[in-house]
């Protein structure tokens, strides 16, 4: 029988910070991955940011697979064959450098390797089947590889958005519906002289482009495409629940977004080399469960830690893996592996940007349940794309008459001053409450 | 505008053509109970599945397990839970090449 100081389970972001984090202090570390390799399985948008990664591999920008250098952030509004647009360029995003496009099967491996190198022990190719108990304590997991019972004093949980260790361990059941997205996404690769030129773009410059409106058709949901080195990620994302009343293969979906002209010109000529989808995790703070027990600790998607507001979801995971792994070093100091002690990395969640973060937006899950999601993905951004066009066509009526009926078409789609005030109001203590 | 389909890559034969998988003899996901499949009214996995996996034929749910892109909608999405969703066995399933 193997025992061990920790077994993490799933190398993705949050299990890898967590392995390296305890392996440089000297603990003998199992990190477990389903995959073929670190990041077989992965999906994201995918934008990776500085900051939290910094904090656990200082200037690794020098060395780890990155794409392009962020310098433009776009959010298109879109109508049916219109978009309104806003978007923030920047030269300052250069220094200090921001944030980076990535692919997560090439970040996943290099990230996943520092934790090798730091000496913790790989095993790939290996499913965790169940947790191990002894006295209503987490003593380790069972593996699908023969005789393959892994023993540890401390086991992290970082499986994944589908986390089915997490519901083993009764700290949250199914996610229903409305607590997660299926997104979709296509690597369609260009010649970089492409890129640079439709994308007014530079060098290692790089563009992000969020969007929201009629390409979800009445869903709750979020388009996206970036530009990489030789390929632009393309996807979009859908509330579970409103995918299902739908009735919309997600597929087409996609398909649809690609026919948008604003879309369609950036992308043709392009070669799909890869379709993709991926579940997220977007219930909010009240979905994030019990973060450790006597022996266990729950990391990144498989804890809910995503703020969907803003794509975060890596620099979460992340955190939440350092946070883990630096517990399970004061635990191993105090020999102590109860709940207790392990309460710290609670604690360390609690006080960071990830609680402040998920709590400032925890009345928008509310929001988006309490408010027909047509009004908000598809009758405001129509109404917007329509007040903007006629405003800018010139065909004898006067501004002020305009600028008067742009207004009323606004008021009419909320269904009059009143619940316009009133749903302005709730987005507002959505965001801000 | 371009008709749907008609377009190079855009059926999702194409889509999954451009994933590679390593399949196993046997399933990962199990329907529980075919009788609920049935009665369920909206048979809804056959389209929110991105991947196809869910084909309804001959009174009964068809499983293309093969498809599946383990994402794990079914297990969430069933207006039965009748699904029985495990990942497949250790290195086995889906390998992205850029994620």
């Amino acid at each position: 029988m193997d025992k061990f100081d920790a077994v993490v389970v799933g190398a993705g972001p949050a299990g890898a910070a967590a392995a390296l984090t305890m392996a440089q202090a000297g603990m003998s570390v199992v990190l477990l991955e389903r995959g073929e390799f670190p990041g077989a399985k992965n999906l994201f948008g995918g934008v990776l940011y500085r900051k939290q990664l910094e904090d656990i591999v200082p200037e690794f920008w020098k060395e780890a697979p990155l794409e392009r250098l962020i310098v433009e952030q776009n959010l298109w509004i879109m109508g049916h064959e219109a978009v309104t647009k806003i978007g923030h360029r920047n030269e300052k995003f250069k220094d200090p450098l921001n944030c980076w496009t990535g692919m997560r099967v090439h970040f996943d491996q290099w990230f996943a390797n520092k934790a090798v190198a730091a000496g913790a022990i790989p095993v790939y190719e290996t499913v965790a089947l169940e947790l191990l108990y002894e006295g209503g304590r987490v003593v380790g997991v069972r593996t699908d590889r023969e005789a393959g019972d892994l023993y540890a004093d401390i086991t992290i949980i970082a499986d994944g958005v589908n986390s089915l260790l997490g519901k083993q361990l009764g700290i949250h059941k199914e996610w229903q519906p409305d607590q997660v997205s299926l997104a979709v996404k296509e690597q369609i690769f260009l010649p970089k002289e492409k890129i640079l030129d439709r994308f007014g773009l530079e060098d290692n410059e790089g563009a992000t482009i969020e969007f929201v409106g009629e390409t979800t058709q009445g869903m709750t949901g979020l388009g996206f495409l970036y530009t990489n080195k030789e390929s632009l990620s393309l996807g979009v994302g859908v509330m579970v629940s409103d995918l299902k009343k739908s009735r919309m293969k997600p597929y087409h979906l996609l398909e649809q977004v690609k026919q948008h002209p604003a879309i369609r010109k950036l992308i043709q000529g392009g070669e799909t080399k890869e379709y993709a989808g991926h579940l997220i995790p977007e219930g909010g703070l009240k979905a994030v469960p019990q973060l450790s027990g006597d022996g266990w600790m729950i990391c990144g998607d498989a804890a809910q830690l995503v703020n969907f507001v803003h794509r975060e979801g890596t620099n979460l995971a992340m955190t939440s893996g350092r946070f883990a792994g630096e517990a399970a070093v004061a635990a191993k100091q105090r020999g102590d592996f109860s709940r207790a002690s392990l309460a710290a990395y609670d604690r360390s969640v609690s006080e960071s940007f990830i609680r402040k973060d998920l709590k400032k937006y925890q009345g928008l899950h509310g929001l988006l349940n309490e408010v027909d999601p047509k009004l908000l993905f598809s009758e405001f951004p129509h109404t917007m794309n329509a007040a903007a066009y006629d405003m800018l066509s010139v065909d004898g009526r006067s501004k002020a008459e305009k600028q008067k009926q742009a207004i009323q078409s606004i008021k009419q789609t909320a269904g009059g001053t009143m619940d316009l005030i009133k749903l302005g109001w709730k987005g507002w203590r959505a965001i801000n409450g | 505008m371009s008709e749907k389909g008609t377009i190079k890559g855009s059926s999702i034969e194409e889509k999954l053509f451009t994933i590679r998988y390593k399949v196993d003899d046997i399933s990962h996901l199990i329907i529980k109970d075919q009788q609920v499949c049935v009665k369920c009214e909206t048979k809804e996995c056959n389209d929110f599945c991105p991947a196809d996996v869910y084909h309804w034929r001959e009174l009964t749910t068809h499983v293309a397990f093969e498809n599946c892109i383990e994402c794990g909608t079914c297990r969430i999405g069933c207006p039965d839970a009748n699904i029985e969703w495990v990942y497949p066995k250790g290195g086995y399933g889906i390998t992205y090449k850029f994620g």
